[in-house]
């Protein structure tokens, strides 16, 4: 199962983090430190795989932004590689050509897809489709919601106004 | 009322009762937001939990994803967090359940697991769940299971959660085999029915064109997750019994196989990567089965291919791979000659090599290993020759090339000695009487070479075995070498024995060692000139600066004063370290002069206090002279002290940074009221302007009347670009300075340290080790810190013994000292001996902080 999922700047800054297991808040900070170090230092040409205590890194980089996820030992990491790219087409696909940016402002959105996209630290749906869908449904909702509140609103602007 | 950048957050003040739901949910979302930037939020929990409770989805939706962030498992709030999930897992809204069981997921508390867990496998199951809920429930399970393994009987659901295999829905699929094959690892027997449900599965995906399953295709791989999960699925059993679906497992990999011959249906790496990853899991399912020759082969085969493939990643991957399969030797033919620049995936061939290695081919191997060791990577290298000693020592027929193995690696990588001195030495008695001269000579270089060996390599010298050997050639050289190791000093016994081949020179085992202490560190020479960004120092900085320039460039930064109009402030010719923003120099080469702290240019705020960093820095100075007391964005500051008996003249050189001047720039020496009395300083004043690039002097004359524990303060202001800046440095004189070295024999010492046999005149210290126990550094420590190193008088060869004159004009104290390195404590005993107390203290005080 994946470990732990993080997204990072190459400035260093933590920009999503997911753990799929119970770690205490000092643990993740640390490894979070670590991590990011490590990754950093890598040059472009350098293998995506690394080993880190017992478990497996695998990271990318995409534009501004390293993916870097954390398998145990008999973990799939080619598989992996591309369980990280196919979160970066769901991203590109919801935001249209994502940028760091979109992830910084829409944070929430970013983790509502990963709940659908793994779960528990598994791949749970990789139709991208199916995935797309369920994020638009919630997306409905929100401004069905939104409709509502407004709609009361008005009702009670035009009751005081007349 | 909290703030942020202005702008009003939260406002406790306005209470739960005029919050709605709507601002609620957008307070919680913003401390998110907060939390995730790196903050401590420790309010708003409450708040989040309420949300739970909404009707309204998006609310819930925030409460839920506040929950999963920051709240633990242990929280007091979670039995209300319980609560919700429960109440929701009920509701009969698919959407509602999907949340809880997400939240259930990404929390995974065994309390959940107990008050909750129950409901999940019947939701699983249901033929009235929706596909999406049950895709949820599948690995929501599975993560309670992983949690808290006993709390959830499975026993009477096996059947229908095996049956899930068969689903229509392909996502439903994918979480289910996740945990089937969780459940499975537990208890293969009781799902032993999943294999022929998970092997049609399979040979349908794998048959399938790559229209058949639509989305699930991902570059023209048909559902590689899926895949690979089965594939995963079936290695926990043996090859199946009933034939037809072992026929159909057969032919199954066969077309995996088949299609990895085929040429790519894309050029994109996404399509080979997601091709090769099942196409390495199916292989790992031929291996573990064992059982068809022919798939065997040609996995082999495959391999072998893979191994010249120029993608590094599918490389890694595939040394990982045959080494877990432990096999013959001919993918190592193809192997031969492969070199490897990435390091991480050399630790990959390495072990691969070190799986490899048999009776047949150990020569080979290890002549192949040590190979790759000599322009190993420090990181690697300490494994690297453990494994060669390993094998060398199991598979070693012939004792000759066993030495052989073992100076080499000796020669290679002299750093971790003891071991392969203890191996060595273990097979001497089985030598012949010519192997064991050319030990013996190899011994006698190592006292040379690695002084920490020397008293157990002189012990074998010295034993009866050797001295009094019938081998007279054997006899001489243990007396010759024995008497060669006590008598000469590390000099002579360098320049005996320089003739010999090459050895490593001095320089270089006390660089490996220090890069034993940053193994990411790259093996460029140990000077502190290097540009190589070696680590990212700055990443752990965190948000300390904002105003910080951008880290990663700082580390390539040249010589601070580059940009001061050219001008090299060179201080003192010393080959200080240039840049400026480099606490890589302070990270792990503690004993290493540091002398850059990374302060920012700091205002005195209080006029008395030590500016930061000031401490520290003076403390360098202890067993140094010379050397940088100071530096910051706009100052840099250093000190040239010459000291002879009482008298002393020490040297301030202020260089300014920056481009612009400083005005009134005043230096003041203040000595503390203790130490009035005891210091007479003639300091000479400071040009009151400091042009930008420029360098200043101001020499003290300083006379030390009686012994003082306080240092003088050296206090200095100025104003640069219409701001005062004050600083506040201790200038690095201490009593101990001015002491004189001095030599004496053995009888001298003991009836002085006799006669010092009063209590208070004796400061004994006993403290754990601050840098790393070498003997080298600690007699520099020593020798800088004014006293001798005197020989012949500690039977321990380990521990220093020293004297020394102080000079006061009123006073000449004399003061022994005993300094005992307890290595495996990694601690130190200090005893200091002298005829006036405060003296002994006040040595005693500034020796500790040295070791």
């Amino acid at each position: 199962m994946m470990q732990f999922m993080l997204l990072f700047s190459r400035q260093g800054k933590l920009r999503l983090q997911k753990w799929f297991s119970a770690y205490p808040d000092r643990v993740k900070k640390k490894t979070t430190r670590e991590l990011i170090t490590l990754v950093l230092a890598r040059k472009p040409k350098m293998c995506s795989f690394l080993e880190w205590k017992e478990l497996k890194i695998v990271y990318k980089r995409y534009a501004s932004l390293y993916f870097c996820c954390a398998i145990e030992r008999d973990d799939n990491e080619l598989l992996t590689l591309e369980t990280i790219h196919r979160y970066v087409e769901l991203l590109d696909k919801y935001f249209g050509s994502v940028c760091e940016l979109d992830i910084i402002f829409n944070f929430e959105k970013a983790y509502f897809m990963l709940d659908e996209f793994l779960l528990g630290g598994e791949v749970q749906e990789t139709s991208k489709k199916n995935v797309l869908k369920a994020i638009a449904a919630q997306d409905l909702l929100q401004e069905q919601e939104m409709e509502e509140s407004r709609g009361i609103m008005e009702e009670l602007s035009y009751f005081v106004t007349g | 009322m909290i703030c942020l950048h202005g702008h009003i957050v939260f406002s406790p003040s306005t209470g739960d009762k005029t919050l709605d739901g709507y601002q609620k949910k957008k307070y919680v979302c913003k401390l998110l937001f907060i939390f995730l930037l790196g903050h401590d939020i420790d309010f708003g929990h409450m708040e989040a939990v309420n949300l739970l409770s909404s009707n309204k989805y998006t609310e819930k939706q925030i409460g839920y994803l506040f929950i999963s962030v920051l709240v633990g498992a242990s929280s007091d709030l979670m039995k209300l967090v319980i609560q919700s999930i429960k109440n929701d897992l009920v509701s009969r809204n698919p959407i509602h359940i999907n949340l809880a069981l997400h939240c259930m997921a990404n929390v995974g508390s065994k309390e959940m697991a107990d008050y909750v867990g129950g409901d999940i496998p019947k939701l699983l199951t249901s033929g009235e769940t929706i596909d999406s809920v049950k895709q949820s429930a599948g690995l929501t399970l599975l993560r309670l299971q992983r949690s808290s393994p006993e709390m959830i009987p499975l026993g009477e659901w096996t059947s229908r959660i095996i049956h899930l295999l068969n689903d229509q829905h392909m996502g439903v699929v994918t979480s289910a085999t996740s945990l089937i094959e969780a459940l499975v690892r537990k208890n293969p027997d009781e799902y032993k029915s999943c294999v022929s449900l998970a092997v049609s599965r399979l040979s349908r995906i794998v048959t399938a064109s790559y229209t058949d399953l639509q989305d699930y295709t991902y570059y023209f791989v048909p559902a590689p997750w899926l895949s690979v999960k089965l594939l995963r699925l079936l290695q926990n059993y043996p090859p199946p019994e009933d034939p037809s679906v072992r026929t159909r497992l057969t032919e199954c990999l066969e077309t995996i196989l088949n299609k990895a011959q085929e040429p790519p249906k894309s050029k994109k790496v996404q399509h080979s990567n997601a091709k090769n990853a099942v196409l390495f899991e199916a292989i790992n399912l031929i291996i573990h089965m064992d059982s068809d020759p022919n798939l065997l082969v040609r996995a082999c085969n495959q391999l072998g291919q893979f191994l010249q493939h120029k993608e590094t990643n599918l490389r890694s991957h595939n040394y990982a791979l045959i080494s877990d399969a432990m096999w013959p030797m001919e993918s190592w033919r193809l192997f031969k000659g492969q070199t490897e620049r990435d390091v991480s995936v050399r630790q990959r061939a390495v072990d691969l090599l070190y799986a490899m290695c048999d009776r047949s081919n150990a020569e080979e191997i290890v002549g192949e290993m040590l190979e790759y060791l000599e322009s190993a990577d420090y990181s690697i290298r300490e494994e690297m020759v453990l494994k060669v000693a390993i094998l060398a020592e199991k598979y070693a027929v012939d004792y000759t090339w066993y030495v052989d193995v073992i100076l080499n690696l000796i020669r290679i990588a002299g750093d971790y000695v003891s071991e392969e001195f203890q191996l060595l030495h273990s097979k001497y008695h089985l030598c012949s009487p010519n192997t064991r001269g050319l030990l013996l000579s190899t011994y006698i270089k190592f006292i040379n070479l690695f002084p920490e060996i020397k008293t157990s390599i002189q012990e074998i010298l010295g034993s009866d075995n050797n001295l009094r050997n019938p081998d007279v050639e054997l006899q001489q050289r243990c007396i010759e070498y024995l008497q060669l190791s006590t008598v000469a000093s590390p000099d002579v016994l360098a320049t005996v024995l320089e003739e010999m081949p090459p050895f490593p020179e001095r320089e270089s085992s006390i660089l490996a060692k220090l890069k034993k202490k940053k193994p990411t560190a790259t093996a460029e020479g140990g000077e502190e000139k290097e540009k190589e960004p070696r680590t990212i120092p700055q990443a752990q900085v965190n948000n300390a600066e904002p105003s910080a320039p951008v880290p990663l460039q700082a580390v390539n930064n040249t010589a601070p004063a580059g940009n001061a109009g050219g001008a090299a402030i060179d201080l003192l010719g010393l080959d200080t370290a240039p840049a400026p923003a480099a606490p890589a120099a302070s990270s792990g080469l503690g004993f290493l002069v540091d002398v850059f702290g990374d302060q920012p240019a700091t205002n005195g705020v209080d006029d008395d206090a030590l500016t930061a960093g000031a401490e520290e820095n003076f403390k360098k100075f202890f067993c140094k002279q010379n050397g940088v007391l100071f530096e910051n964005d706009l100052l840099q500051i250093g000190i040239k002290a010459e000291y002879r008996q009482n008298l002393a003249r020490v040297g301030v050189f202020f260089g300014n940074k920056t481009t612009f001047q400083f005005t009134n720039f005043t230096s003041n020496l203040v000595l503390a009221d203790s130490s009035k009395s005891a210091l007479s300083v003639q300091p000479k004043a400071v040009d009151p302007v400091v042009d930008g690039g420029a360098q200043v002097q101001q020499l003290f004359n300083i006379e030390c009347i009686d012994s003082f524990s306080d240092a003088p303060l050296l206090k200095i202001s100025f104003s640069y670009s219409g701001q005062v800046q004050k600083l506040n440095l201790k200038l690095p004189v201490i009593i101990s300075k001015f002491l004189e070295p001095a030599e004496m024999n053995s009888e001298a010492f003991f009836t002085r340290w006799k006669a010092l046999s009063q209590p208070e005149q004796e400061c004994q210290k006993i403290f754990k080790a601050q840098f790393p126990q070498d003997t080298e550094q600690v007699k520099q420590k020593v020798l800088g810190f004014g006293l001798s190193i005197l020989q012949g008088i500690d039977p321990n060869p380990d521990n220093f013994v020293s004297s020394a004159i102080l000079h006061t004009r009123n006073q000449q104290v004399g003061c022994l000292v005993r300094l005992e390195p307890n290595k495996q404590m990694q601690m130190y005993r200090l005893t200091i001996r002298s005829t006036k107390p405060e003296i002994s203290k006040a040595l005693g005080d500034l020796l500790e902080t040295q070791f």
